[in-house]
């Protein structure tokens, strides 16, 4: 069976000025999936997405979003693709009724009306649908970026840092309507600074590091990448270089001591690990415990591996 | 060209709810003419050698054309709003003709100005401006006054389009005041010093407005003026095709093609 590829992006390069925002970025989303572009501030994941939504040409490479070609059918991209950013949003001085109206009948969706009473009802904005965008709080005014964004259920959806100042609450909303899409079949391409985001829906992650994607994976692939981090804390002091030796034998971790806490930590290479047998071997060896914990690395953990540390990514 | 249409009616639409959104900020711009007219018509109108009543019926038509001028402003900070709001990358992303956008709001400003120029006339006619030529002329007057506005709203919305921030825009905008200042609209050139007197009258708000004191019957074509004035419905013309050629393209592209 084959792949079809909602997002096929190769060698994308822009430049502004002096700044090589992107050096070739290479990206594959498969259909129905959801895709994390996961980066610091100016890692190149605003001009990713400016460019594969034809915002921007690119200065080189080539794409194809859902098929069509990002720069020669451009006007077909645009039919199929949705759009939600901190730039692109709807207009504060029409009510949110207006807006949705407005986006539906640019969409030559039929009925636009009732289009936009239906999206103003499933997302909950009915209530305030009369009154200018903008005096809407901020959860509610990207609610209704999503939205438009959706007037005409795109095969594609981009969303810039959806949740970016948002509350728990707002952020929680977007979250439950992305997977919501992600069930309808849409194939969602998200870039965020938050990790837990990304590991919360995206599907696979694409690291992006200086204009170039560093690395991709699901989340869980991305974590055995750096393996994960066990840690023993020893009742007795003086039985602490015995059980550097036995984490030593187990991880083939450099094992790392903190003196106060009687601890000693590894990182484990073997992912196949398990914290009953970590204890089991460490009892063996004549080690009694106080404690003794198994982690997977948290995203931020492999995000800073495998951007600086060159060794690991490459 | 069907979906020109159907978009840029679309935007059209948009435009005119923002109006009826906020009636207030229109009311405003609105007044201002009204405003302008009053002070300097029986400020400024009772320092001059000519009489007042006679120098009210010339400030009305260069008000008129300096009103027209604002059109830039207007069209910049309109444009510059919705860039930097996040509006235009929006509708930049939707299936909608590249010129729609631009075009809408155009039309949108000259549906706005055209509704504004009638108060503004019946005021003229309360402090003694009347239709001295034919029906005809005047609504030639008229027309030449919208087309004039037009060019004035791309030249806006082009110079909106790539203004790095709604502030820069709107300090640019409010320079724009300066224009007609440098014109023949609220005083004669006759008296310039040449050189000076030369610049204002290449001024594209000396033609207009002559053409518009001489097809209202209020004032004579000057003598001895530049080209543009001495034929001033030719002169005009010629500016506001000079203005859309040039930066009604400029505008679609800057739209189509951000740069950033």
């Amino acid at each position: 069976m084959t792949t079809t590829y909602a997002v096929l992006s190769e060698g994308l390069e822009k430049r502004f000025g002096e700044v090589h925002a992107l050096r070739g970025l290479d990206l594959a989303v498969p259909e129905g999936t959801v895709c994390g572009l996961l980066g610091p501030n100016g890692a190149g994941k605003t001009t990713a997405v400016r460019l594969l939504t034809t915002l921007l040409r690119p200065d080189a490479g080539s794409a194809r979003i859902a098929g069509h070609d990002l720069v020669r059918e451009a006007a077909a991209v645009r039919r199929v693709i949705g759009v939600t950013g901190q730039y692109a949003t709807v207009d504060g001085d029409l009510t949110g009724r207006q807006n949705l109206r407005l986006f539906a009948r640019l969409h030559r969706v039929r009925g636009p009306a009732e289009r936009a009473d239906e999206l103003l009802d499933r997302f909950g904005l009915t209530e305030a649908a009369d009154r200018p965008a903008s005096t809407w709080s901020g959860g509610m005014r990207r609610r209704l970026d999503l939205a438009a964004s959706l007037i005409r259920r795109p095969d594609v959806l981009f969303l810039d840092e959806p949740t970016t100042g948002l509350d728990p609450a707002g952020r929680g909303a977007i979250w439950d309507a992305v997977r919501e899409l992600k069930q309808d079949g849409t194939t969602v391409l998200l870039t965020t600074q938050y990790l837990e985001e990304a590991d919360q829906l995206a599907d696979d992650i694409a690291l992006v590091d200086r204009g170039r994607v560093a690395q991709t994976g699901s989340p869980r692939h991305l974590k055995a990448l750096i393996g994960s981090y066990a840690e023993v804390v020893v009742a007795d002091a003086g039985l602490l270089a015995r059980a550097a030796g036995v984490l030593d034998r187990l991880t083939g971790g450099e094992p790392t001591f903190d003196h106060a806490r009687r601890a000693v930590g590894a990182v484990s290479r073997d992912t196949t690990l398990t914290l009953p047998r970590l204890v089991r071997e460490l009892d063996a060896a004549g080690v009694p415990l106080l404690d003794a914990r198994i982690e997977p690395p948290t995203l931020d953990e492999v995000f800073l591996r495998l951007t600086d540390d060159k060794e690991i990514a490459a | 060209m069907s979906t020109l249409a159907y978009d840029g009616s679309a935007m059209l639409g948009r435009q005119l709810l923002r109006i009826r959104n906020n009636p207030a900020l229109v009311i405003l711009t609105q007044t201002m003419p009204i405003t302008m007219l009053l002070f300097f018509g029986y400020v400024f109108g009772s320092a001059l050698a000519m009489p007042g009543a006679e120098y009210r019926s010339f400030l009305v038509p260069g008000l008129l054309v300096a009103t027209a001028a604002n059109g830039i402003m207007t069209g910049m900070f309109q444009a510059a709003q919705d860039v930097h709001r996040g509006v235009t990358d929006r509708l930049r992303t939707l299936p909608v003709s590249r010129a729609a956008v631009p075009l809408g709001q155009a039309v949108a400003d000259l549906v706005a100005t055209a509704a504004g120029t009638v108060p503004f006339l019946l005021v003229g006619l309360a402090v003694g401006w009347r239709v001295e030529g034919s029906a005809f002329a005047a609504i030639g007057a008229v027309a030449l006054l919208l087309l004039f506005r037009f060019a004035c709203t791309w030249v806006g919305i082009h110079l909106g389009l790539l203004s790095r921030s709604e502030e820069a825009a709107g300090q640019l905008g409010s320079a724009t005041f300066m224009l007609p200042l440098l014109s023949n609209a609220y005083i004669p050139t006759d008296n310039l010093p040449g050189w000076l007197r030369t610049l204002a009258e290449w001024n594209p708000i000396s033609a207009v407005t002559t053409a518009l004191r001489d097809l209202f019957g209020n004032a004579p074509v000057p003598e001895g003026a530049a080209w543009p004035v001495a034929h001033p419905v030719a002169g005009s013309l010629a500016w506001c095709a000079v203005l859309l050629a040039v930066f009604a393209p400029l505008a679609v592209r800057a739209y189509a093609h951000p740069r950033a």
